[in-house]
């Protein structure tokens, strides 16, 4: 077997640009999901028990059904609603949904094991649950959630792959186009598994960052 | 308080409880472990909602209100009853402080965003709470930078802050190394002495002896004996309380 080291010269600035639009689409769909999914996962700690009901619900369905269907429903479904978005907001919308499941139940694994002691003193204070959440549990608990929600991010990365199903041009695809013309399989399939690995591998390493320069009580 | 009553499960803790704290006086509550001392204190500022019984404090209904007709009790929401609860301070066993802020942020934080103070206004409040239990040197370290002792008195500076119509101490200086129980002792003492309203679960019956004007002694779930701390000391009518007095006072 002989590698065509043409093929990958030709591809490595090529697969760049579909780098480009992978980082673009995990970073929004990474914001937009780890925002909502603090939000729910505060929610689902709160004092409103059909929220907590809702958000449950929601949560279910995420996680018991594959992401390729939910990008699918999303891309197929948001016409219908009368929004014309496009495959590119189409995909960060799914992945953010999908995303803010998984955080809502690290937030809320997190933010419910924060010592009982400290809602009670928050309560005799005078504090109502909502302030609580926000000012007391939640603070004190960013540190520990960043692993897990490093994990997520990851997840979130690779699952950028999937968008090349509704043709959105981020890595995955730009390198299927690739194959498709110059029939290198192995090589395009090499490169990208070591371009995913490189962004994979810069991400853990801001996450350590990040964990570290966040104070430890 | 009234006729209170609390079960867990099975197990009846308070067996129906009832007293009076006037203003300005400290009450403190002594008796064997388990007997319900605490148990008191947190259904007196509904962290705990008694199975029975009422609690008013200046004439106002805790935790419920009695609405209709024919009126029947009907427990608050919660924004209402964090609106009661931030009239009782609580000094709680294990100090209880925010770990993630400084003491100063610590006791600002109720006035803050409980009563809705300005930030400036807030700090410039705990500050001088913080002063007043001697630790305005420590106003911007974390607790874990603190000792026990000086941990429980932000606590109570905390607690103070709130402008509370009574504090309740739970046991604050059971979790304390011997020598550091004094200062937070001392602290009290001043409260109580400047007319603070107080209702105290302690074991130091030299606290108990100097500061009570009223002398409550529980066991099982049940008031075995109250009156001044003199009269329950050395003259205790009760056979169980002489037999816990002999105990801890031997020791």
């Amino acid at each position: 077997m002989t590698i065509d080291w043409a093929v990958v010269e030709m591809a490595i600035p090529l697969l760049a640009v579909g780098t480009v639009m992978t980082l673009k689409i995990a970073s929004l769909a990474a914001l937009l999901g780890l925002a909502g999914g603090i939000a729910l996962g505060l929610v689902s700690l709160g004092g409103w028990p059909w929220a907590r009901w809702l958000v449950r619900a929601y949560v279910d369905f995420v996680r018991g059904t594959p992401l390729l269907i939910q990008i699918f429903i999303v891309f197929f479904g948001l016409p219908l609603m009368g929004w014309r978005l496009g495959e590119f907001w189409a995909g960060v919308i799914a992945l953010s949904l999908n995303c803010a499941a998984y955080v809502a139940e690290i937030v809320r694994g997190t933010v419910g094991a924060v010592e009982k002691g400290q809602t009670e003193a928050a309560r005799s204070i005078g504090m109502t649950q909502g302030k609580i959440l926000l000012y007391i549990l939640l603070p004190q608990s960013i540190r520990p959630m960043v692993p897990a929600l490093t994990n997520d991010v990851i997840t979130l990365l690779k699952n950028t792959s999937l968008l090349s199903v509704i043709s959105v041009y981020e890595l995955t695809r730009s390198g299927q186009a690739i194959i498709a013309s110059h029939f290198a399989p192995l090589e395009i399939f090499a490169l990208l598994a070591i371009y995913y690995y490189a962004i994979i591998s810069v991400l853990s390493w801001i996450s350590r960052v990040i964990e570290r320069r966040l104070p430890a009580w | 308080m009234q006729g209170l009553r609390k079960r867990y499960g099975e197990r009846e803790i308070l067996k129906g409880i009832s007293f009076d704290v006037m203003p300005g006086q400290t009450m403190v509550l002594i008796g064997p472990s388990g007997s319900g001392k605490t148990t008191v204190l947190r259904c007196l500022n509904y962290l705990e909602a008694p199975d029975d019984g009422t609690i008013e404090l200046m004439g106002e209904p805790i935790g419920g209100a009695h609405i209709g007709e024919p009126p029947r009790w009907t427990p608050l929401p919660e924004a209402q009853l964090a609106l009661q609860r931030r009239k009782f301070g609580f000094v709680f066993q294990r100090f209880n402080l925010f770990p993630h802020l400084t003491a100063v942020q610590n006791v600002a934080i109720g006035p803050r965003k409980v009563l809705g103070l300005s930030r400036e206004a807030a700090e410039a409040r705990a500050a001088e709470q913080l002063a007043r239990v001697s630790l305005a040197e420590h106003m911007h370290k974390r607790p874990s930078q603190l000792s026990g002792g000086q941990q429980q008195r932000v606590a109570i500076a905390r607690a103070l802050a709130m402008d509370p119509r009574l504090i309740l101490f739970d046991e604050p200086t059971s979790a304390l190394d011997p020598e550091l129980v004094h200062e937070v002792l001392d602290v009290m003492g001043d409260l109580a002495r400047e007319g603070m309203t107080m209702i105290v679960v302690t074991h130091e019956m030299g606290f108990a002896r100097r500061v009570a004007d009223k002398l409550i002694f529980m066991a099982d779930g049940h008031i075995v004996e109250e009156g001044s701390p003199e009269a329950v000391f050395s003259a205790p009518r009760e056979e169980k309380t002489r037999r816990f007095l002999a105990h801890v006072l031997h020791r």
